[in-house]
C-alpha cells in the first residue's frame, strides 16, 4: 500500500508539473467561459425590431406589454387556431398565447416562433407577466388584510406569498405549420455536457495511461520497477494517479470557468438596471400604490436582458444537483477506471504508440457509439435504448450522464452503478493479466490469439 | 551456507518450456555466474528469483526459508533491459526507485548522496535523465540497484553497453560489495569476466541446467591431459619421434621458439613426455592446458546441440 501511494504520487506530480497540463488548465476555462458568455452577449446586443403577436384569453395583460426599443407588441383578437395558421405569413417574430385559467391566476404562457426565441424577448415577456401577476396578487392580499386585525405579517411573508413563477414554453412552428416540441433546454444542455465531458475525459486520460505504460516499456524502466513492486500495483498506481490528474484538471476548470463567467456576466449586467424586482414591489407597497408599473420602457427592456440570464440560472436551479454532481463524479471516476485498465492493457501489449491501432478498436467502439447515439438518447431519455445503454457498463458512463438531468429512477441508477463497479473489477482483472505478461514482451507483434494465451498464464 | 536455492524450477510458456526442472544453489557471499547462450532461460530464471514472474513448479528458498514477497527488498536487480524515466530529474528518480525498495525518504537521500559523491555525479542531481550520457545513466542504474543494501545482487548482462572505464569501476564496486558480505549473481556470456570474478557457475542451455559447480573444479574436470611444450633446437615434426600414445594436437612457432600441444595418455604424467622429448630438443617451458570457461561453454553447448543424448554430467 505504501508503494502504491509512492507510484500514485509520482504519476500525479510528473503530469501536473508538465507545461501542457498548465496550458490546458488555463485555456480550457477560457474556452468554456467563451461558450457560455458569447451567446448571452450576442443575445443582448441584437437590435433588430421584433413584433410579437399576443392572444390574451385572460384579458389581464391587455396593454401591459409596452413596446420597447427592440420589441413591438400587437394584440390579436382572433382565436389561437387561426392565429397560428396566419402566423407563418404574418411576418411576426413570435406569437404569445396566454390561455385562460378557471380559478387561479395564469401561471404560464406559450410562445410560438419560427426560430429559437431570443432570450431577450422571452425574458421581457416573463418579467412583464410576473410583475403584473405579482401586483394582482398583492392587490388581493392587501384587500384581505384588515389593518385593525392583529394578523401581523412581515414584509418578507407578503413577498413570499405573492412570488410567482411564470413558465413560458416555447414551441417552434415549421414552414408548413408543423409544431415541434421544445425540449427542456437546460436538462438537454446539462445532459449533453456531462456525457460529452465524460467521453472526452475517458479518451484523454485513458490514452494518457496507455502512453505512460508504453513510455515505461520503451524506456526499459519497467523491469527495474517491477522488481520492487507487483505489476498490478504499478498498473493501479498509474491509473489512479492519472485519474487524479483528470479530476484535478476538471475541478480547476469548474472553478476557473465559474470565476470567469461570474466576472464577465457581472460586467455585462452592471450595464443594466441594478434594481431587483422585490425591491420595486417593496417600494410600491410602501407607497401604498399597487399599480405603479414603471413606465420607463427602456429601463424595462434592460431589466429583461438581465432576466434572460437569470432565467437560465432559474432553470439550472431546478435540476437535482446532488444526484447530478454525485452521478457525474461516480460515472467520471468509475467510467475512467474501467476504460483506463483496458488502455493500460493495450499499452502493455505493444512496443510503440503506432502499434496500438488494432487493439484500440474494441475499446473505442462502445465509447464512440454512446457518443453518436447521444443525440437520439437525448430526444428519448426514457426509451428502451436509453435504458439498456445506461445499464451496460461500457456505455453507461456517457449515456447515464445524458439521462440523469431528465430524471432517472433511483433503482435504475443504482443498478447501473452496481454493474459499472462490477465491470470495473472485471476489466481490471482482465487487464492485469495481459499487463503483467505484456510489459515484459519486446519486439514481438502481438495478435489477439496471443493475448488470449496470456490470459491463461499462471500468475 | 546457501543464500538462495532453487529446486526443480519449471516454467512453461504457451509454446515452449523456458525452464525444465532447473536447480541452482548459490552459496552465501559467493559470486555466482549464471551462464548460457541467448534464449537458454537465464532471464526467466532471474525473473522468477525476483518474483517478477511465477514458476509453474519448483521451490525457491532464500536464506533457508521459502522465498517470500518481503525478500524482494533484500534483493537488488539490474536487468538486461534497463532504463530510466527520461523526463524525470536524476535525483528525484533515484529517490523514487530507492523508496520503492522500501527505504525511508531520509535514509534514501543520505545514501544516494554518498553514492552520487563517490561516482562524482552529484552535480547531475537536478538534471533531467535525457540530458545524461549513457555512461552516466548506467552509473545511476547501478546505484539504484545497490542503494538499499541488498543481501543478494543480481546482474543480468551487467557489462553490456558499458565502456571499459565503467566496466572497471563496476567490477571494483562488485568485488568491494562481495567483501562486505553481499552475494552476487551474474548472468552473462562474457566468459572472461566469469573466470575473473565468479567462484561458482551454473550453465543453462535449452531450458536445462547442463553444468554447475566451482569454476576451478569445472575447468580441471574438463582437462584433457594436454600439455603445452615450449622448446627450441628442433624444427621437424614431433610426430617423427614421439610414440603413438602421445597425440600432437597442434604445433606452431612463436618468435624464437616452437610450441606444441601434446595430449598424453589418461594415466600418464608429464614426466613421461619430458623423458621422450629430452634427447631431441631443448625445453623452455611446459605447462598443463586448463580449458577456459569459453572453451567449456562452447563445447558443452554445441555438444548438447549435436548429441543431445549424451550430456556431460560433472559430479563434484
Amino acid at each position: 500500500m505504501k508503494k502504491i501511494i509512492l507510484i500514485i504520487r509520482r504519476e500525479y506530480l510528473t503530469r501536473v508539473k508538465k507545461r501542457s497540463f498548465i496550458v490546458m488548465t488555463i485555456l480550457g476555462p477560457l474556452l468554456m467561459a467563451a461558450i457560455v458568455i458569447v451567446p448571452i452577449y450576442l443575445a443582448t446586443i441584437s437590435n433588430e425590431m421584433k413584433t410579437v403577436s399576443v392572444i390574451d384569453e385572460t384579458g389581464l395583460f391587455y396593454e401591459k406589454f409596452k413596446d420597447s426599443e427592440t420589441i413591438k407588441f400587437q394584440y390579436l383578437v382572433s382565436d389561437l387556431g387561426s392565429a397560428k395558421s396566419g402566423f407563418t405569413k404574418s411576418g411576426a417574430y413570435a406569437l404569445l398565447y396566454i390561455p385562460k385559467t378557471e380559478l387561479a391566476l395564469p401561471s404560464g404562457a406559450i410562445l410560438y416562433s419560427k426560430n429559437q426565441v431570443n432570450l431577450n424577448v422571452k425574458g421581457y415577456i416573463k418579467t412583464v407577466m410576473s410583475r403584473q401577476l405579482e401586483e394582482l396578487k398583492l392587490e388581493a392580499k392587501l384587500r384581505d388584510m384588515q389593518p385593525d386585525k392583529s394578523v401581523r405579517q412581515t414584509t418578507d411573508d407578503i413577498l413570499k406569498s405573492i412570488a410567482v413563477n411564470v413558465e413560458i414554453n416555447t414551441i417552434k412552428i415549421g414552414k408548413e405549420g408543423t409544431e415541434e416540441k421544445s425540449y427542456p433546454e437546460v436538462s438537454m444542455v446539462l445532459g449533453m455536457f456531462g456525457g460529452i465531458l465524460i467521453y472526452f475525459f475517458i479518451f484523454l486520460f485513458g490514452s494518457q495511461v496507455m502512453r505512460g505504460v508504453i513510455e515505461e516499456k520503451t524506456s526499459r524502466i519497467i523491469e527495474v520497477i517491477i522488481s520492487s513492486v507487483k505489476p498490478f500495483q504499478l498498473m493501479m498506481g498509474k491509473i489512479i494517479g492519472v485519474g487524479l490528474v483528470g479530476l484535478t484538471q476538471f475541478l480547476l476548470w469548474v472553478v476557473l470557468t465559474a470565476g470567469i463567467v461570474t466576472v464577465a456576466t457581472s460586467g455585462l449586467s452592471s450595464k443594466f438596471s441594478s434594481k431587483s424586482l422585490p425591491e420595486q414591489v417593496m417600494k410600491n407597497q410602501s407607497s401604498g400604490i399597487a399599480s405603479a408599473v414603471p413606465s420607463d420602457v427602456a429601463a424595462n427592456s434592460r431589466k429583461a436582458e438581465a432576466e434572460g440570464m437569470n432565467e437560465v440560472l432559474d432553470a439550472v436551479n431546478s435540476i437535482d444537483f446532488p444526484v447530478m454532481i454525485g452521478g457525474f463524479l461516480f460515472y467520471f471516476v468509475f467510467g475512467f477506471l474501467l476504460y483506463a485498465a483496458l488502455f493500460a492493457a493495450i499499452g502493455s501489449a505493444v512496443d510503440s504508440e503506432a502499434d496500438t491501432q488494432q487493439f484500440m478498436l474494441p475499446i473505442t467502439v462502445p465509447l464512440v457509439l454512446s457518443f453518436v447515439l447521444a443525440q437520439y438518447i437525448i430526444q428519448e431519455p426514457q426509451g428502451i435504448l436509453a435504458f439498456w445503454l445506461s445499464i451496460i457498463p461500457l456505455t453507461s458512463p456517457v449515456i447515464m450522464m445524458i439521462r440523469i438531468p431528465f430524471g432517472v429512477p433511483y433503482l435504475q441508477i443504482l443498478l447501473s452503478m452496481g454493474l459499472l463497479i462490477l465491470g470495473f473489477l472485471g476489466t481490471t482483472m482482465f487487464a492485469a493479466k495481459i499487463y503483467r505478461t505484456g510489459i515484459l514482451m519486446y519486439g514481438k507483434k502481438i495478435s489477439y490469439k496471443e493475448l488470449w494465451k496470456w490470459l491463461k498464464y499462471k500468475n | 551456507m546457501d543464500l538462495f536455492t532453487a529446486i526443480d524450477v519449471t516454467k512453461k510458456f504457451s509454446n515452449h518450456t523456458a525452464l525444465d526442472k532447473v536447480s541452482v544453489t548459490i552459496p552465501e557471499n559467493s559470486i555466482f555466474g549464471l551462464l548460457g547462450p541467448n534464449g537458454a532461460g537465464k532471464t526467466t530464471l532471474i525473473r522468477i528469483m525476483n518474483r517478477i514472474i511465477a514458476q509453474d513448479e519448483g521451490e525457491l528458498y532464500f536464506s533457508g526459508r521459502k522465498l517470500s514477497p518481503d525478500d524482494i527488498e533484500k534483493i537488488g536487480y539490474l536487468p538486461e533491459e534497463r532504463g530510466l524515466y527520461k523526463k524525470m530529474k536524476v535525483g528525484e528518480q533515484a529517490l523514487y526507485l530507492a523508496r520503492l525498495k522500501g527505504m525511508s525518504h531520509d535514509d534514501a537521500v543520505k545514501k544516494l548522496k554518498y553514492w552520487f559523491e563517490k561516482f562524482e555525479i552529484i552535480t547531475w542531481w537536478n538534471r533531467k535523465v535525457e540530458e545524461l550520457s549513457k555512461g552516466m545513466q548506467q552509473k545511476i542504474q547501478f546505484i539504484v540497484t545497490i542503494i538499499h543494501e541488498p543481501r543478494l545482487l543480481i546482474f543480468d548482462e551487467p557489462f553490456s553497453g558499458f565502456d571499459p572505464i565503467n566496466v572497471n569501476i563496476l567490477k571494483e564496486e562488485i568485488l568491494d560489495l562481495q567483501k562486505k558480505g553481499v552475494t552476487i549473481i551474474f548472468s552473462t556470456h562474457n566468459m572472461a569476466s566469469v573466470e575473473e570474478l565468479c567462484s561458482q557457475i551454473a550453465l543453462i542451455n535449452k531450458s536445462k541446467k547442463i553444468l554447475d559447480g566451482n569454476v576451478w573444479d569445472i575447468r580441471k574436470a574438463y582437462k584433457t591431459n594436454t600439455f603445452e611444450l615450449h622448446y627450441t633446437g628442433y624444427n621437424g615434426n614431433l610426430r617423427d619421434f614421439l610414440p603413438a600414445q602421445f597425440e600432437v594436437t597442434d604445433q606452431s612457432t612463436i618468435n624464437d621458439h616452437f610450441i606444441a600441444g601434446i595430449r598424453i595418455p589418461q594415466n600418464g604424467i608429464p614426466n613421461d613426455l619430458i623423458k621422450e622429448v629430452l634427447p631431441y630438443l631443448k625445453i623452455q617451458a611446459i605447462n598443463e592446458v586448463i580449458p577456459s570457461m569459453n572453451d567449456i561453454f562452447i563445447r558443452t553447448v554445441t555438444q548438447q546441440v549435436n548429441i543431445p543424448v549424451t550430456q556431460p554430467e560433472v559430479s563434484l
